[in-house]
């Protein structure tokens, strides 16, 4: 999150965790604000920009590459659209600056209708090079295979956990998940489809790790992994007896009350760290999940490629205190993408700057409550 | 207050809680520990060890446990979650986040004290007087010296409950007297009879570690039924299609019950209004047995006229009032929705709203509504208002050729048919439609509990089958 200039209140909660310093803090704002310019420099100019939004500057009433001295000035632009991400022609959205690299196309949902579409070259090897920096070598060892038990096809997560495999030096293994099958079989109300579809995903991941594959890290969802766990214990074996000494899980079913009963019931001792994120992004690592924190999950955007902020709901220019609850407003400022203020379909609370993420947090993640009722969550 | 999540007799306190507040003042009246799925899953691993753990105990004892245990739920003081709770504070609690009005949850209360102090006639009753150790050894000889068996097809029920009816729990109370274990996920309004009933069970000698409670989100729901190879649950007309065939799973939805009235005895109808109205608005017409539609070839207009004067002039009262026999509509909103659902439905052709003259039926409070009886008339079988069931005391009152009217019911959980006529009689026994048939004057909400409700529970939980020994000697 940002650290906005202007400190909004604070609530009288002290926090167990280790706050970061105001310097740290100053520094953090200081580093995005030139990276916005940077990023406005790259993304508005003829000869880098997109023709999305070459096009969309001429119709703004300021210019981007003169009157955004920082990140608070992305606030002149209007509201972006998601839907604007649907359908093409996709070339639109691909930088001159990089219209010779091999480019990738991520979707995001498409369980009905055209999916969202974000281009990528090199973007998620990024993301995920720079959350890797954050996993400890202790429960992630270098040179250790994964398993990639969540979903694939025309998402960027399979190629990102390989990627992330890779960059440690690992091979990955995979398991396919189709998530758009899933809602279909959760709308459908095919209940016991969805279980043996599930099951029919486990069965596979189990083959893999009883291959003698050594494998020791793990990418999966929180409900991949209560499956997972719960198979193994019927089969007398835990996660923890089955090698995997760490695991990536992400999802906004990450909420205290679980985490608990994985470290207490499911991990059997393997580390896990959540992550929040997504194709429009990126990555959101987390500060420590511990029981003295009530086991709180607090996410912290990737900063200053990503930005996330909770902003008030009836005002999506007000940043909520610090302890308030808001909906998550998200702002991608890399040179293959520029998404600026997009609210998301998320909420939470707003957390204060972390040691290791000098900037904003946020905890609490769950589906924006006015589509809550109508958001889907799968399996995966 | 506190309820926390009751894990096969280990209480276990969440990190999320759902707060349950007053319908009327939106005060709290007790946080209730949430849990996922998940957690479910795991513990039904070790699901057998519920059943082990009844089995350890003659089945006489425990009947005569329950028996004891419906005494304390009805008039002694139990520990609920953190909490030692006399039956006032019971009937006020439930009556507070249901609104129940407290004189339909003291009968409730009755009701399932009932059930549980007559266990044994009951199930003499449902297992046909069979000797209950043949149900904890799995076999051994009728009283006709014929050896039988009967399989556990599930160490442990599980239960999705409802919020509407406190009255439902009835229907599982025997299932622990059979030898099997209870997974409950209870209703999110009304968590107050199951835990009540366990707190109850357990203080009576009844094993902890066979009763497991989990409230929280819709996918404990799923996990139990995945989990349980013997479930129930209640829910509408969709769940009741989700699961229609699903031998694992009986499923309680709405009971569209009705009253028929022979061609024999429609010109009597006055004698049968007590019967009428007894069944349309009792517990506030909230049960899947109170009827919703009553048929009759003649005299319609005049029986809906008199059903109308009868329950129109209802008024609402406040939960605490003896007199009170309307339950509110607690969520915000829901009964202007249902209003306006039934609003559309009287603008079909040949329907008319026969408690009109009796003032707006729908009463809007600051957190909630009620809906005030309602009795429509409809000319014929056809309009979807005939054929429609509402939380609340509601009647379509039909016209219909006796002729005809068997084709027209559709599914009918209770029917009470009002005929000596032997032919029809035959062609009412023999109707696949109606689940319990009344014969005479009998009020749908009237059960006789030594009679199977919705199929027979033991038949649900037991699978009877052949077994042989050779002969000794």
């Amino acid at each position: 999150m940002a650290g906005s200039a202007s400190t909004p209140p604070q609530s009288d909660k002290l926090p167990v965790f280790e706050v970061a310093c105001e310097e740290a803090v100053t520094k953090a704002r200081a580093v995005l604000d030139a990276h916005t310019v940077e990023t406005m420099a790259w993304h508005f100019h003829e000869s880098t920009g997109c023709p999305f939004w070459l096009e969309y500057a001429k119709g703004l009433p300021f210019n981007p590459l003169t009157d955004v001295k920082g990140f608070d000035d992305l606030k002149k632009f209007p509201p972006f659209e998601d839907e604007w991400l649907r359908g093409g022609p996709v070339r639109r959205w691909v930088p001159q600056g990089l219209a010779d690299q091999p480019m990738y196309v991520f979707e995001t949902g498409g369980t009905t209708g055209t999916p969202k579409s974000r281009v990528n070259s090199r973007d998620f090897r990024t993301d995920y090079e720079m959350f890797s920096d954050t996993l400890p070598d202790r429960y992630f060892p270098r040179g250790a295979n994964w398993l990639m038990l969540g979903p694939s096809g025309p998402r960027r997560l399979r190629l990102s956990i390989e990627h992330l495999a890779q960059y440690r030096g690992g091979i990955c293994f995979c398991v396919d998940l189709d998530p758009r099958w899933v809602i279909k079989l959760i709308q459908k109300g095919w209940m016991e489809h969805l279980e043996a579809y599930k099951q029919h995903c486990i069965d596979q991941a189990i083959t893999i790790l009883e291959a003698g594959h050594d494998i020791r890290c793990i990418f999966t969802t929180p409900k991949l992994l209560e499956a997972l766990a719960l198979a193994l214990e019927k089969k007398g074996t835990t996660i923890g007896k089955a090698g995997i000494t760490g695991i990536f899980s992400g999802g906004t079913e990450f909420t205290p009350q679980w985490t608990r009963f994985a470290v207490e019931e499911l991990l059997d001792g393997t580390y896990m760290t959540p992550t929040y994120g997504n194709t429009l992004m990126g990555l959101a690592a987390s500060r420590p999940v511990v029981p003295a924190d009530g086991y709180t999950i607090a996410y912290y955007a990737p900063q200053p490629r990503a930005v996330i902020e909770v902003v008030d709901f009836d005002d999506r220019d007000a940043v909520v205190s610090y302890g308030g609850t808001g909906r998550v407003r998200l702002t991608t400022l890399t040179k293959e993408t520029f998404i600026p203020g997009f609210l998301e379909r998320d909420e939470g609370e707003r957390e204060r700057p972390y040691v290791a993420y000098p900037w904003d947090g946020i905890s609490g993640v769950r589906p924006f409550r006015e589509l809550a009722a109508t958001t889907t969550v799968g399996v995966y | 207050m506190h309820l926390p999540v009751w894990r096969f007799g280990k209480p276990y306190e969440s990190l999320e809680r759902d707060t349950l507040v007053h319908f009327l003042t939106g005060e709290p009246v007790a946080e209730v520990s949430r849990v996922g799925g998940a957690i479910v899953g795991r513990d039904l691993q070790k699901a057998a060890q519920a059943r082990r753990a009844l089995l350890a105990i003659d089945p006489e004892e425990i009947v005569e446990r329950l028996q004891t245990a419906g005494n304390l739920y009805a008039n002694g003081t139990v520990t609920v979650g953190d909490t030692k709770q006399s039956p006032d504070d019971f009937v006020k609690q439930q009556s507070a986040t249901t609104g129940l009005p407290e004189s339909l949850c003291r009968a409730n209360m009755q009701k399932n004290m009932f059930v549980l102090s007559s266990m044994d006639r009951i199930l003499d009753a449902l297992s046909r007087g069979l000797d209950p150790t043949i149900l904890w050894r799995g076999h051994g000889a009728e009283h006709r010296g014929v050896t039988v068996s009967y399989q556990a097809q599930s160490p442990v029920l599980g239960l999705v409950l409802p919020s509407n009816s406190p009255g439902v729990h009835t229907l599982w109370l025997p299932v622990i007297a059979l030898g099997v274990g209870l997974v409950m996920k209870p209703g999110s309004q009304e968590p107050w009879t199951p835990y009540r009933m366990a707190a109850a069970m357990v203080e009576a000698g009844i094993p902890a570690e066979a009763i497991a409670l989990y409230p929280g989100t819709t996918d404990v729901g799923a996990s139990i039924l995945a989990g349980c190879r013997r479930s129930m649950i209640f829910g509408s007309a969709k769940t009741v299609d989700q699961y229609r065939g699903n031998p694992g799973v009986q499923v309680h939805g709405p009971g569209f019950s009705k009253i028929i009235l022979g061609d024999d005895c429609v010109d009597d109808w006055p004698r049968y209004l007590d019967t009428i109205c007894e069944s349309v608005a009792i517990n506030s017409g909230r049960g899947c047995i109170n009827a919703s539609a009553v048929y009759a070839s003649r005299h319609t207009q005049a029986i809906a006229a008199a059903i109308a004067e009868r329950l129109g002039p209802i008024e609402v009262k406040p939960p605490d009032d003896p007199e009170a026999k309307l339950a509110a509509f607690t969520i915000p909103g829901a009964a202007k929705a249902t209003w306006q659902q039934i609003e559309g439905g009287l603008k079909a052709p040949g329907v008319t709203h026969a408690t009109a003259p009796y003032g707006d039926r729908l009463v809007e409070g600051e957190r909630c509504g009620w809906l005030r009886p309602t009795v429509v008339h409809c000319a014929s079988p056809e309009p979807d208002i005939a054929k429609a069931e509402y939380m609340f005391p509601f009647v379509s009152v039909v016209e219909c050729s006796q002729e005809r009217v068997l084709d027209c019911i559709g599914p009918t959980l209770v029917c009470t048919a009002i005929t000596g006529d032997p032919a029809f009689t035959a062609r009412l026994i023999d109707s696949t439609h109606i689940d319990r048939l009344n014969l005479g004057a009998i009020p749908t909400t009237k059960l006789n509990w030594l009679q199977p409700h919705e199929g027979n529970i033991i038949d649900f939980l037991y699978r009877s089958r052949a077994l042989q020994m050779p002969a000794a000697g």
